[in-house]
């Protein structure tokens, strides 16, 4: 697999504040790739960097080796052959559907923009639609017209800003899917930015989480999840609290819930008798009528499938728990959990 | 390569356009510098005193006038509803299409003591001395009142239509009534809006020409007017238009800081206006009565007693010479709006790609030419030009014919330059209006896909600007059509428009044959009415 995109340390400045510090990362041909943190952490900016929209005023942007983007050097954004699909969809409303897809492939021959139009229409369903104009569209459709247009030229690189942002949230479940499916069906590599973890969870192979500037963790949905690199990364990505412990071994650790010993239970070069605190996420948190521990329900939130209860114990420390909803039990009622712990996820107190 | 540093050099091409304003501007007011005592003193003793006392009646009688026919008729239409509204709101626009100077000669053809009106008064009563003489300080100001309210109608009646139902609702919340809450809520919630139209119509009217020469009224616009061509005095032409352009700056000051009220005024959330209360009957009739006198004098009785002086000059005066004065007014004014079309594309253009302070600052310098006189326009442009002329005829002089003393003055340049300083406001606002629809997405991705330079232009901007473009040429074409001091004094040997030809006719008091080209004008000036009235009408 060949790096396609490298940044090497790159920082960019706006007025005297630094935007983005010394930022790296690699993404190999075919992947997708993502962006997630909060508004103003510099994401956007670095999507327009690579675009060629914003200059770097430190170190390296290489597309397959070659360097694009360099202090006061730069390869205009017309000709880095790189696609991009901005939140406001930015179509053309004077040209229709299919004029609009085929505004790329000027180059081409007329017979050759047709049949790559005509191919694209069918990849993104909109066949019957060529002829509209854009404000005859609705959202999801007007996206969709989007992509096409972006990956009619065939780019090497495909980057994405918050796409699915001016959506309904059943429609971003939908679409988020899709536009995986079209991108890896098309092998094209991209780049996403988003504040929505679950749009990223949905669509990316490997995500950055991003903080003032810098990416904190580059890593699969699974690893952020599950393995979280520190604390920000913890409380960003899912739900969790944290409860102080011990570590009383090299795979045990003991909290309000009793001594978990298990052998894949990786206690990460804590010294014994170390205080931590230790992530319990909701689904860590198991409803078991039959547990002698037991734990009084002071909020619930119901979700459809499972209601999120947060739970105090009997010294008064919160713990989340996802249970299947048909479990409907009221504010105020003492009921039965246990824990079903798997990684564990601690920080020095 | 570098994309980011070949915007600066946008800021070059906004400062060079601004420079077509800013000069003329400047040269006028270095007359303060080098004053001639001499003509200061001729000046200040017999001329000035009096002109300063008649501006200030014309303004003075011109706001009040304005006031009192615009601000209750917008008032009525916003709130009420009443027979005829819906006809009056957009018809009482109307007069904007005729010209101050051809609805001066209108009126007086009409009320003066030969003219229609005191003849039948006589037929009636014996007599007509209880009809107060037209040409007087009070009939210029009734024409110019007349002629310039929609400008405060206008902005007054779109401020009552956002916020007048919800100023009335929260006086009468708090204790007042009906009137008081007109008085003490909506008038002042109101305030910048008005005083915008007050100031527009101010400017008006020292911008003036046609209508104070028509009136035999002493202005500074027609003094400076003598001093060019009577008195081949560009020194004194030039020191009156340096006091005249002082004036119009305070004027400028107050629209400025109207407007930029304007922007802070809270209008709440949608400008669906609520049903509007019916009128009891006998009121809304009044209203109805009202708004149909003001109407009449403005524009219907006018245009009428044109269209009957034209029946007979149809026949004597259209003729090959008429058709040579359409001719040039439809060249000039063809040329005009496609040079301000020009610039005005290039300085948003400029705006947008470098959006630094200086830019924009350069851009609202280029369009500050809105506001100043086009005698003054015609005095601050010519005289540089003649500066560059004596220059280049001395530098060249070996390689010119003999007893040539001209290059440039005299030429459509300093014409064209004067409009364009004048009429870049108006061209500007469209073609940026439309401009800032495209959105920096829409730019990014055409930039995206392959596009740059050239191509970007002429696939996305320019179909996108056609709407922008094409309004901005339509106003500057009737704009010029109208124009007539700038017209009179830069026009070359035998360019003769229907503008000036109105001008001829009426120095000479012949009316009838006055009409022939006003009718002409008032006709091509319908067209950005109806277009304003299409555009507002929500």
């Amino acid at each position: 697999m060949s790096v396609l995109l490298e940044l090497r340390h790159i920082s960019q400045r706006y007025a005297a504040q630094e935007i983005v510090k010394s930022l790296s990362l690699q993404l190999e041909q075919g992947e997708i790739g993502c962006l997630l943190g909060h508004s103003g952490c510099g994401k956007t900016t670095v999507l327009r960097c690579i675009a060629g929209f914003e200059p770097i005023h430190d170190g390296e942007i290489l597309l397959k080796q070659q360097p694009i983007s360099r202090p006061n050097q730069s390869v205009p954004p017309h000709q880095r052959q790189i696609g991009m699909v901005f939140q406001d969809y930015a179509l053309f409303p004077h040209l229709s559907v299919a004029d609009n897809i085929g505004f790329g492939l000027h180059q081409h021959t007329a017979s050759h923009r047709q049949q790559r139009i005509t191919e694209l229409l069918e990849l993104v369903g909109l066949t019957a639609h060529a002829q509209a104009y854009p404000h005859e569209l609705s959202g999801g459709q007007q996206q969709r017209v989007a992509l096409a247009r972006a990956l009619a030229p065939k780019p090497q690189l495909l980057l994405l800003d918050e796409p699915f942002s001016n959506l309904d949230v059943a429609l971003r479940e939908r679409l988020g899917q899709e536009v995986r499916d079209i991108l890896k069906r098309e092998q094209m590599t991209a780049i996403l930015v988003t504040h929505d973890q679950h749009e990223a969870f949905a669509i990316a192979d490997q995500i950055g989480v991003m903080q003032a500037g810098q990416i904190v963790q580059w890593a699969t949905p699974y690893e952020l999840y599950h393995q979280p690199a520190n604390r920000f990364v913890a409380d960003f990505v899912g739900k969790g609290v944290f409860v102080p412990g011990t570590i009383t071994g090299s795979h045990c650790v003991e909290i309000e819930f009793g001594e978990i010993c298990r052998v894949d239970l990786d206690s990460r070069g804590f010294a014994v008798g170390s205080r931590v605190d230790v992530l319990l996420r909701p689904d860590d948190v198991v409803h078991d009528d039959f547990s002698p521990l037991k734990a009084q329900v002071v909020n619930r939130a119901f979700q459809g499938e499972v209601f999120l209860y947060t739970l105090a114990l009997a010294s008064g420390q919160q713990v989340l728990a996802t249970v299947a909803s048909h479990h409907n039990h009221r504010i105020g009622e003492w009921i039965g959990i246990k824990l079903d712990l798997d990684h564990l996820i601690a920080f020095p107190s | 390569m570098a994309l980011f540093h070949s915007t600066r050099r946008w800021f070059g091409v906004a400062a060079v356009f601004s420079l077509i304003t800013l000069t003329p501007l400047a040269v006028i007011l270095s007359a303060f510098l080098d004053p001639s005592p001499d003509i200061w003193a001729h000046l200040s003793e017999f001329v000035l005193p009096r002109l300063l006392w008649n501006t200030f009646i014309l303004m003075l009688g011109v706001s009040v006038g304005g006031l009192v026919l615009a601000v209750p008729l917008a008032w009525l239409i916003a709130m009420y509803d009443f027979p005829g509204r819906r006809f009056f709101s957009w018809a009482l626009m109307l007069p904007l299409a005729m010209p101050a100077y051809v609805m001066a000669f209108t009126q007086i053809g009409l009320f003066d003591f030969t003219g229609p009106i005191q003849t039948w008064m006589r037929e009636v009563w014996g007599t007509s001395a209880a009809m107060p003489p037209i040409r007087s300080t009070g009939g210029v100001i009734l024409v110019m009142s007349l002629a310039l309210y929609p400008y405060i109608y206008l902005l007054a009646r779109d401020a009552f239509a956002s916020m007048g139902r919800r100023a009335l609702e929260a006086g009468q919340s708090l204790g007042l009534s009906r009137r008081q809450a007109f008085f003490r809520v909506a008038l002042p919630m109101a305030r910048p809006w008005i005083v915008g139209g007050v100031s527009l119509a101010l400017m008006e009217t020292l911008a003036d020409f046609g209508t104070v020469s028509i009136f035999n009224y002493d202005a500074f616009t027609t003094a400076i007017y003598k001093a060019w061509f009577g008195l081949f005095s560009l020194s004194s032409a030039s020191q009156l238009a340096s006091l005249l352009v002082l004036l119009v700056f305070i004027l400028v000051w107050y629209e400025l800081r109207a407007r930029g009220r304007r922007a802070y005024t809270v209008t709440g959330r949608g400008s669906i206006q609520a049903k509007r209360d019916r009128l009891p009957t006998l009121s809304g009739l009044l209203a109805t009565a009202w708004a149909s006198v003001v109407l009449g004098l403005a524009f219907v009785i006018p245009f009428a007693q044109l269209l009957w002086w034209c029946r007979q000059a149809i026949t004597t005066d259209l003729d090959a010479r008429y058709i040579r004065f359409v001719w040039y007014s439809l060249l000039l004014a063809g040329l005009a709006a496609v040079a301000v079309a020009v610039v005005a594309l290039l300085i948003s253009y400029a705006q947008r790609r470098d959006a630094r302070q200086r830019t924009r600052f350069a851009v609202r310098l280029a369009t500050l030419g809105y506001a100043v006189p086009g005698t003054v326009l015609a005095v601050g442009v010519f005289i540089p030009i003649a500066w560059l002329d004596n220059v280049l005829l001395n530098v060249f002089s070996s390689y010119l014919p003999e007893g040539q003393t001209a290059i440039f003055k005299g030429t459509l340049l300093v014409m064209i330059l004067a409009y364009i300083a004048r009429f870049l406001a108006v061209g500007f606002q469209s073609v940026d209006a439309a401009m800032q629809r495209i959105t920096r997405s829409q730019e990014e991705t055409a930039r995206v896909l392959g596009e740059a330079g050239w191509g970007l232009l002429r696939r996305l901007y320019l179909p996108l600007l056609q709407g922008g473009l094409f309004t901005a040429l339509l106003m500057v074409f009737v704009d010029v059509m109208k124009e007539m001091p700038i017209t009179l004094m830069t026009r070359p040997f035998g360019w003769d428009t229907l503008a000036v030809r109105v001008f001829e006719m009426t120095s000479e008091g012949e009316w009838e044959r006055a009409a022939l080209p006003s009718v002409a004008i008032v006709l091509v000036g319908l067209l950005p009415v109806i277009l304003l009235a299409q555009r507002r009408h929500a």
